[in-house]
């Protein structure tokens, strides 16, 4: 073995040696978190062009940041979308549903209820907002941090925690890892844990939309980290290239797992600006702003539609807690970052936006997260009594042969007999 | 001291045991303190140190441009190390799970594999793919597969699967020191203790087993090389990763005596280990966690089959996970266990 390099770095004349640029987050653990030179422009300054302009009309916006709730909590600017109270209200409550379930589940893999599970708390905005903002039948391609649509779409929370547990009542048989629901009646693809797969599908689907003249449009999700895979490059080709009638959403949290956003590119330049280079429309969204993210899918909704095409929208925003459950994000980032969020927490700002309406109180609201903590533990409970993950014992071993093709092949066919028959031997008390 | 003698590995080293993921933290940090050439990258190994702390405290030492985070995009990871190595580095990307590897196969099979055949040798490609694999931890479909047939079926790739923390530092070391690309996949079952196959017994720490005694300081187990873990008359048993120690448990409550052959690499395989052993015993059971259509086992079977057929006294047995994606909750009727494997002994010894 060599000692010194292979072949030793040549120098040329007077040039300067080369080096390698590695990035570093602002903030790590025990550092005070502080963001001052985070450029967030006022609320209601945003420009909002007509939703059937050329993409390049939108191109300002992909380094701007679309903000409607202001510092007073006043709706402002041409990208209010203007929403009744009610909604508002309706939204408000599957924003803090989605945070009481994340909690209550979050607890339940620590007691040892499941093996597995995934939070999107600061984050609920947006996927809450975009369901409310998209029609029910625009199919979505998620990743595993969009439980609030299936929320917002009126998903029982008891389906939620039965596939979480992977109980007997488990829809998906127990197949899947926690939180990697499938929902094809709610118009909820099935969630890979391989990363940005769904991207491109989405365009498949939203192309086979357009070519049988249907008027449903699709839309994926992924997190900026992902955004670095081939595959979101090739959905964005493909969506360009077909104009297909697609809503791609990035959701930037800063954070995959360890890794902050400028191992994705974030040093150079937004991830909304990808849509740039594809020549596509793009917005760039303060994503702890509901209002501001509903406005925004919905123009991109309206406008694929309409047949203008794809749009990508990256939803600036923070991820409050780790990765999953088996991430320690204290290990990595200063656990400042989240208080010193400089957009705040989506709930509280869509709660005091009501409460500066006169539409909401303090009261009513905590009288409803009390609400929600009984209506979670209520679907916990039902959900129990189909099992817990324990054992993992829940389905009859055939079903494990099941579903990887229509039909049984011989092969599989002898497979299941003897997983079957060393059931017998190791699990002689439970029965198929 | 040692599992066995073997020239390579014994030397007069202070002796630690080490869990297998110290055991490859310390191949690692020995490497690159021997060859400036090596540099290590992958999702979250840098500062973090990787999501199982294989890469712990490797960036501190030896710098940012050495130990550095990667994109989320495993076609561009191996690809740069692709790269990497055309220019004389010797890299060692990791590919967080083995279920992750996917987007890099181009770039492996493709380009890494063939490098050195399509240039003649003017370009090489010597790196070393880290990736944890297998399951038994509950990990659902994209956490738990074992891929290695995938790689063993291209022409110009190695394949090694360490069992112990002895081996997974001198087998990753050479992997390192191997001009040609290497998948190393760790078994993640038995990162931290040696597992029987009894999930429902308390896990077990490597410190008590002979496998954890890891010499300090440099040492290589050759490429190619297997481990005859407990020698036998009554049949042969072939393994590598997790199923070694389940299948040395099995044939240990069930009192047969077995000879266990730990593969260690499966390309370049040593045959002549297997041909000997099974020339010995006269029957063959293979075993692993993968799924069983196409996979290793069909070509240690056919191996066995076409060399060792005038001593064979029986059908070969192959043990192994079922042909479907790894379920989540069911993973322990899912696991090639004690009772399949002790089934197919049954078979062996009675038959």
């Amino acid at each position: 073995m060599a000692d010194g390099p292979s072949s030793p770095a040549r120098s040329r004349g007077n040039l300067p040696p080369l080096s390698l640029h590695v990035p570093e987050p602002k903030f790590r653990p025990g550092d005070a978190a502080e963001y001052s030179d985070l450029i967030i422009p006022p609320a209601g300054a945003q420009p909002r062009p007509d939703e059937n302009c050329a993409a390049s009309e939108t191109y300002p916006l992909c380094t701007d940041l679309v903000r409607v709730l202001d510092d007073e909590n006043r709706a402002v600017g041409p990208w209010d979308p203007k929403l009744d109270p009610d909604t508002l209200r309706r939204m408000l409550r599957n924003m803090a549903l989605t945070r009481a379930f994340d909690d209550r589940m979050y607890r339940g893999q620590r007691q040892g209820k499941t093996s597995f599970y995934m939070k999107c708390t600061g984050e609920e905005a947006i996927s809450v907002a975009a369901a409310f903002a998209l029609a029910s039948d625009d199919m979505v391609f998620p990743s595993y941090r969009q439980q609030g649509i299936l929320i917002s779409r009126g998903y029982p929370l008891v389906e939620m925690i039965n596939q979480i547990y992977s109980n007997r009542a488990d829809r998906l048989k127990g197949r899947q890892l926690p939180v990697m629901y499938s929902a094809r009646d709610f118009g909820f693809f099935s969630i890979s844990g391989n990363l940005a797969t769904q991207v491109p599908q989405a365009v498949g689907w939203a192309m086979a939309s357009a070519i049988k003249g249907d008027t449903r449009i699709a839309t994926s999700f992924i997190g900026e980290g992902s955004s670095a895979e081939g595959d979101f490059h090739s959905g964005l080709t493909f969506a360009a290239v077909y104009n297909a009638p697609v809503v791609f959403n990035v959701v930037n949290n800063q954070w995959a797992i360890s890794s902050f956003s400028g191992f994705a590119g974030a040093e150079r330049t937004t991830f909304a600006a990808r849509a740039i280079g594809y020549g596509v429309a793009g917005l760039r969204v303060d994503g702890n702003d509901a209002l501001a993210v509903y406005a925004a899918v919905q123009w991109a909704a309206n406008r694929a539609r309409a047949n203008m095409g794809p749009t990508l929208i990256e939803h600036f925003t923070y991820r409050a807690e780790g990765h999953s459950t088996s991430d320690d994000p204290g290990a990595y980032r200063s656990a400042e970052e989240r208080t010193e969020w400089p957009l705040g927490d989506p709930i509280t700002r869509l709660q005091q936006h009501l409460i500066a309406l006169g539409e909401w109180s303090v009261e009513q609201h905590d009288a409803m997260d009390r609400d929600l903590v009984d209506f979670v533990k209520a679907a916990t409970k039902e959900a129990e009594k189909n099992g817990i993950l324990g054992h993992g014992m829940h389905h009859p071993f055939k079903t494990m042969f099941e579903d990887v093709f229509e039909d049984l092949p011989w092969h599989l066919e002898e497979q299941a007999e003897q997983a079957i028959r060393e059931r017998r031997i190791k699990w002689p008390d439970w029965k198929e | 001291m040692m599992l066995e003698e073997e020239a390579v590995s014994l030397h007069e080293a202070p002796v630690r045991s080490l869990n297998m993921i110290e055991a490859i933290n310390d191949a690692l940090a020995i490497m690159m303190e021997r060859d400036p050439d090596v540099v290590i990258m992958g999702e979250d190994v840098g500062y973090f140190g990787g999501v199982f702390r294989a890469t712990a405290g490797l960036q501190k030492r030896f710098g940012k441009t050495r130990v550095f985070d990667t994109p989320i995009s495993e076609c561009g990871i191996i690809g740069v190390a692709v790269g990497m190595g055309a220019y004389g580095l010797r890299p060692v990307p990791e590919i967080q799970f083995a279920d992750y590897i996917y987007p890099g196969l181009d770039q492996l099979i493709s380009e890494a594999a063939r490098m050195r055949y399509r240039s003649a040798g003017e370009f090489i490609a010597p790196l070393t793919v880290r990736s944890p694999f297998g399951g038994g931890i509950f990990g659902g479909q994209t956490h738990s597969q074992s891929p290695e047939a995938l790689f063993t079926h291209v022409a110009g790739l190695k394949t090694v699967i360490p069992a112990t923390p002895h081996d997974a530092k001198g087998l990753l070391i050479s992997a390192i020191e191997d001009n040609d690309p290497v998948i190393f996949f760790e078994p993640k079952r038995i990162y931290n203790g040696p597992f029987d196959g009894y999930y429902d017994r308390p896990a077990r720490p490597w410190t008590n087993h002979p496998g954890s005694k890891v010499p300090d300081g440099y040492y290589s187990i050759p490429l190619g090389k297997a481990r005859i873990v407990r020698e036998g008359a009554a049949l042969t048993v072939l393994a590598y990763g997790t199923m070694v120690h389940v299948a040395e448990a099995v044939v240990a409550e069930k009192g047969v005596d077995a000879e266990i052959i730990d593969l260690r690499t499966l390309v370049p395989l040593d045959i002549a280990t297997v041909e000997k052993s099974v020339e010995k015993t006269g029957k063959c059971m293979i075993v692993h966690e993968a799924t069983r259509t196409s996979g290793f086992g069909a070509e240690l079977s056919a191996l066995v089959q076409e060399r060792c057929f005038y001593h064979l006294e029986a059908p070969i047995e192959r043990v192994t996970g079922f042909d479907t994606p790894y379920p989540h909750s069911l993973e322990w009727a899912y696991f090639p266990g004690p009772v399949r494997i002790g089934e197919a002994v049954d078979r062996l010894v009675k038959g």
